[in-house]
């Protein structure tokens, strides 16, 4: 019996062996970018604000199918309107699936401030794929379906789900156009920090020297002068008859001139580490050039660190922008962003009555934490053999 | 050390040439120059501006001339004789202006750094040699939210919360009958009861970043041998991490306090200008918007030049407390 036991244990053993085994190979033969994936799977916040920010920037990809409305269509009943609240019961108590109740004006008896209240007989389903204002999607495709909506015009009775604006316009639908300006001007600045950090820092860590010394002082030169005002001064030069689009292109380029030395320093330190290495010391003595070495050997092993850091860096980008638009020296209406958007909550007043409109702030702070976690998650991952 | 210091002044000569030709070109990026919006301005203001005055105030600032004798004067005007040019909105001397915003601009961004070092250098300590603790957690938690909360949307919030929930307006540094009221100790006072806002507001950012860097920092040095030699060696644990493992870990932020310096500095500009403050930004915002190119570009040569002077002295007082800084380069 006692032998029996014995054996019996030692075949457990020798099976989880077989297992630890079998993971330890699976770990062994996997490629690097699977090794990343297990790692990054493991730091939960980087997974959420991963699928976060991919809903973000559907909405904005998308952004005419999934605003309800128009962004510039507008009721004038509706100043300031208040989000309106979602029902699902009647008021006998049925079950009558999401709606919402139409709204009425009135004025608050005592102060005279004009209120919204619920008008009861007047229901209006929320739909999902209802037909409602027409649109052209990337202006091409003409349709009319938008995820969610309900079946009224705007004019008589409207679903605000993030209230309205101080001209009656869908603080929602205005986010979500928003959210393409804003989210994709981090992208593109990101970009183009890439370009100047990737090349600068590049020239700086492989040939070193007095290349090297002259792009430091010129980082460090850049680091130490406020960002916000030289920023403020230079899109304050952009000519004001400019058209959205240039002026959006100005815009990124003014923060990407001060935003790649970041990414330079990473670059750069990335280069001097990697240059001592064997198999670039072995890539030279067969006789590779050096752009071969660089693109071939050097780039994929710290592409990783690149595209954390820049993950990091879209944040910023984004920031800058709202807050320049805030000020009124980024963007300016008629464009939509989410700088543009806060330009109101600039005024205490609208922001005391209706404080929703300070909706886009957070829409702003979502996506910002949603990079910093990702970026974060993404640095843990990019060296897969660290503990 | 004498050494170390001038040359390190010798090297930020070429940075300011730099920042001051950068504040040049502000001022002359936009179209037309400012002495045809200041006659303009004089027209409709119903004064009579003869074509002799246009030619003396042509002369003075070198309008007709090359461009790099316009950048001469501006700046020889300024270091010689401390001329910074005419504010054409406001119709005084720029030096007039800018000085006592500057002042309190700095004044806000010194005591920033001072109280997010205070907050965030306790915090991250314990944060570090309590790793995941419930603490370290919320620490974290927090200062992924500081990072990721603008300053001007925090002071925008606040600005709510006083009106809906204190029924306050809190905006303006000063209240309202002290607004055009020489300095007095009232006037101090009054201030003093409402800086507060603007500091807390910025430090919020920075404690967050110094509390995260400062934790990594703190635990790579805290598994080094010579903190385990100090504890075999039975030196009580918090003497330990303060004299040793803390100090080193502290190095990187006292290093790059001219960068902290300028993000503060340039938060400080946006801050302002939604809590109307009568500091720099509101008064760079306006001139920039109206194009009153002499008194923006001295504010952004000012606060740069400040900034890299405050830099300057923060490297020289590491160097005095750290003999390797100034031995080494």
């Amino acid at each position: 019996m006692a032998t029996e036991g014995g054996i019996e244990r030692s075949r457990a053993a020798q099976a989880e062996e077989n297992i630890t085994d079998s993971r330890a190979e699976q770990i062994y033969v996997a490629p690097q970018w699977l090794l990343m994936w297990w790692k990054f799977r493991k730091h939960r916040m980087a997974m959420v604000s991963g699928v976060v920010l991919i809903v973000f920037y559907f909405a904005a990809i998308f952004c005419e199918f999934v605003a309800p409305y128009d962004p510039e269509s507008f009721s004038t009943s509706y100043t300031l309107a208040p989000p309106s609240r979602i029902h699902f019961f009647d008021t006998e108590g049925n079950l009558r699936g999401p709606f919402v109740y139409g709204m009425k004006r009135e004025r608050d008896p005592v102060t005279l401030r004009p209120i919204f209240v619920e008008d009861t007989s007047v229901m209006h389903p929320i739909r999902l794929f209802s037909p409602g204002q027409p649109y052209r999607l990337w202006g091409v495709f003409e349709s009319n379906i938008r995820l969610f909506g309900i079946d009224a015009p705007i004019t008589e009775h409207a679903f605000f789900l993030l209230g309205a604006d101080r001209l009656g316009r869908d603080l929602f639908s205005r986010i979500v156009y928003g959210a393409r300006l804003s989210l994709s001007i981090g992208l593109v600045g990101v970009f183009l920090s890439l370009i100047f950090g990737v090349v600068l820092g590049g020239i700086s860590g492989y040939y070193g020297g007095v290349a090297d010394n002259i792009i430091q002082r010129v980082i460090e030169f850049i680091r130490s002068i406020p960002a916000i005002p030289l920023w403020m001064g230079l899109s304050a030069a952009l000519p004001p008859n400019w058209p959205v689009v240039w002026v959006y292109f100005g815009i990124t380029v003014i923060l990407s001139l001060i935003g790649w030395t970041g990414l330079a320093r990473v670059v750069r330190g990335r280069f001097l580490a990697l240059r001592e290495e064997d198999f670039v010391l072995a890539a030279r003595l067969v006789g590779s050039s050096e752009m071969r070495i660089i693109l071939r050997h050097m780039v994929p092993s710290f592409l990783s660190y690149i595209i954390a850091t820049l993950t990091l860096a879209v944040p910023g980008m984004i920031l800058a922008e709202t807050g320049l638009s805030f000020i009124g020296l980024g963007l300016r209406a008629p464009a939509i962003s989410w700088g543009v958007l806060l330009q109101e909550a600039q005024n205490l007043r609208s922001v005391a009555l209706a404080p929703w409109v300070l909706m886009p702030g957070l829409a702003v702070v979502l996506s910002i934490l949603s990079f910093n976690f990702l970026g974060d998650g993404l640095r843990d991952a990019a060296d897969p053999y660290s503990r | 050390m004498i050494q170390y210091i001038a040359r390190r002044i010798l090297l930020m000569i070429p940075t300011l040439f730099v920042i001051s030709l950068i504040s040049f070109a502000i001022i002359q990026l936009p179209p037309g120059d400012f002495l045809t919006s200041y006659v303009a301005q004089l027209r409709t203001q119903g004064e009579s501006i003869d074509a002799a005055q246009i030619e003396a105030l042509e002369e003075q600032y070198g309008l007709n001339q090359p461009i790099y004798v316009q950048y001469w004067k501006w700046i020889s005007g300024i270091l010689l004789r401390g001329d910074w040019g005419r504010s054409f909105e406001w119709g005084r001397p720029v030096g007039e202006l800018i000085w006592d915003r500057i002042g309190l601009t700095m004044m806000i961004s010194l005591l920033t750094i001072l109280l997010s070092w205070a907050i965030a250098i306790p915090a991250g300590v314990y944060a570090a040699t309590h790793q995941y603790s419930f603490a370290d957690y919320l620490m974290s938690f927090i200062s992924f939210f500081g990072l990721g909360t603008p300053s001007f949307l925090v002071a925008l919030i606040a600005l709510w919360v006083g009106l809906a929930v204190f029924g306050v307006n809190i905006s303006g540094l000063y209240s309202e009958r002290f607004i055009n009221e020489p300095w007095s100790t009232a006037k101090v006072l009054d201030m003093l009861s409402r800086i507060w806002l603007p500091i807390v507001v910025l430090a919020i950012d920075n404690t967050a970043s110094v509390i995260r860097t400062l934790r990594a920092n703190l635990l790579d040095e805290l598994s080094k041998p010579y903190v385990e030699t100090a504890r075999a060696k039975g030196v009580r644990e918090t003497a330990l991490i303060w004299k040793y493992p803390v100090r080193v870990a502290l190095n990187p932020f006292f290093s790059t306090v001219g960068w902290t310096l300028a993000a503060l500095v340039s938060g400080e500009t946006l801050v302002s200008v939604v809590l109307s403050y009568q500091t720099s930004g509101p008064l760079l915002l306006r001139a920039l918007t109206s194009q009153d190119m002499y008194l923006a570009g001295s504010f952004i040569l000012l606060l740069s030049t400040l900034t890299v002077i405050g830099t300057l002295l923060s490297d020289i007082l590491l160097a005095w407390v750290d003999p390797r800084i100034r031995l080494e380069g």
